[in-house]
């Protein structure tokens, strides 16, 4: 009973230690990706991003011009 | 990675749904005030220009004076329904990329989450990158006087991030001190002073303005309220995997 509790227990951080890697991992992965999509829609400043993200920008309120 | 997979598709779907809603109120009340305020966006022809054609008057559609040049308003069909294309992709594309940093959030703080606290983490984001800034810089209209774009853009970054980090910590920090610093550097943008023109000399009449800024914000609280829901919806089974309390979990088979 007591080697099955242990047993168990460290299956069980195991998993935890794993998972809080992986919890790490995605979000930083989403951080970057939603950082680059952020910049691109609200940020850059080529002409033709500018342009097309115009209308957008202006009703999110990004500083545009 | 199956995490990664499965934040991906709550922040694809919620950044979808709340880009569409945005798009939707959007084509109704900031995107016919923008059009407006591009009439008055404009240069001063030259004075033989305007004085040659005394003789036979313009038809009352053309504008007498020449638009700057890359603001051109639709003047065909399929120009409008382009530039009304572009603006669904980049709010669609809005959607998606705060839905990955709300979603980063909610994963990162580990507390269990569903529709609800996810509609107030969605106010949270609508405090963080809408409200907060908007206090500084209101929400601008093509035509209005403005101080250079990069300051402006650089104050917008740091006030959004500082009440990000603000709400952050006053909703999870237990130490005092951090939660002391957090405030602090929600509070320093605005202490500091938003970057403005030396004189407010904008083309654009002030009601025109003063009814954008709240259509602007009216429809990010929609957007955000959208937004955070449906993050925590569809995030309800992912944050309680990962919570790290093995101890309080049910085991498999317990039931």
């Amino acid at each position: 009973m007591s080697s099955m509790t242990t047993r168990s227990m460290n299956t069980a951080a195991g998993s935890a230690t794993r998972s809080a890697a992986q919890t790490a991992v995605a979000a930083f992965a989403a951080i970057l990706l939603g950082s680059f999509l952020l910049y691109g829609v609200g940020f850059a400043q080529p002409q033709q991003i500018h342009d097309a993200a115009h209308d957008a920008r202006h009703s999110f309120a990004f500083p545009c011009h | 990675m199956d995490l990664i997979r499965r934040l991906f598709t709550a922040a694809l779907v919620a950044g979808v749904l709340s880009g569409t809603a945005a798009s939707v109120v959007q084509q109704a009340t900031t995107v016919p005030l923008i059009l407006e305020a591009e009439k008055y966006e404009v240069v001063t022809p030259p004075p033989a220009a305007s004085a040659a054609p005394a003789g036979a008057p313009a038809p009352s559609h053309q504008h007498g004076p020449v638009r700057e040049v890359g603001e051109g308003v639709p003047t065909s069909l399929d120009e409008a329904m382009q530039r009304i294309g572009l603006t669904i992709v980049a709010n669609l594309l809005t959607g998606v990329a705060y839905a990955l940093l709300l979603g980063a959030a909610i994963l990162l703080a580990g507390r269990p989450v569903d529709a609800r606290r996810g509609l107030v983490w969605g106010m949270g984001g609508f405090v963080a990158v809408s409200l907060a800034p908007a206090f500084g810089l209101a929400p601008e209209l093509p035509g209005m006087a403005g101080a250079e774009l990069e300051l402006r853009q650089l104050w917008w970054l740091s006030a959004a991030a500082g009440a990000g980090v603000g709400l952050t910590a006053l909703a999870f920090a237990r130490n005092r001190l951090v939660i002391a610093v957090a405030v602090l550097a929600a509070a320093l943008p605005h202490l500091i002073g938003a970057p403005h023109p030396e004189s407010a000399e904008g083309a654009v009449p002030p009601e025109l303005a003063a009814r954008f800024v709240t259509a602007s914000l009216g429809g990010a609280a929609l957007f955000w309220a959208i937004l955070g829901a449906t993050c925590g919806w569809l995030m309800s089974g992912l944050v309680r995997e990962t919570e790290s309390r093995p101890a309080l979990r049910v085991q498999p088979g317990a039931r």
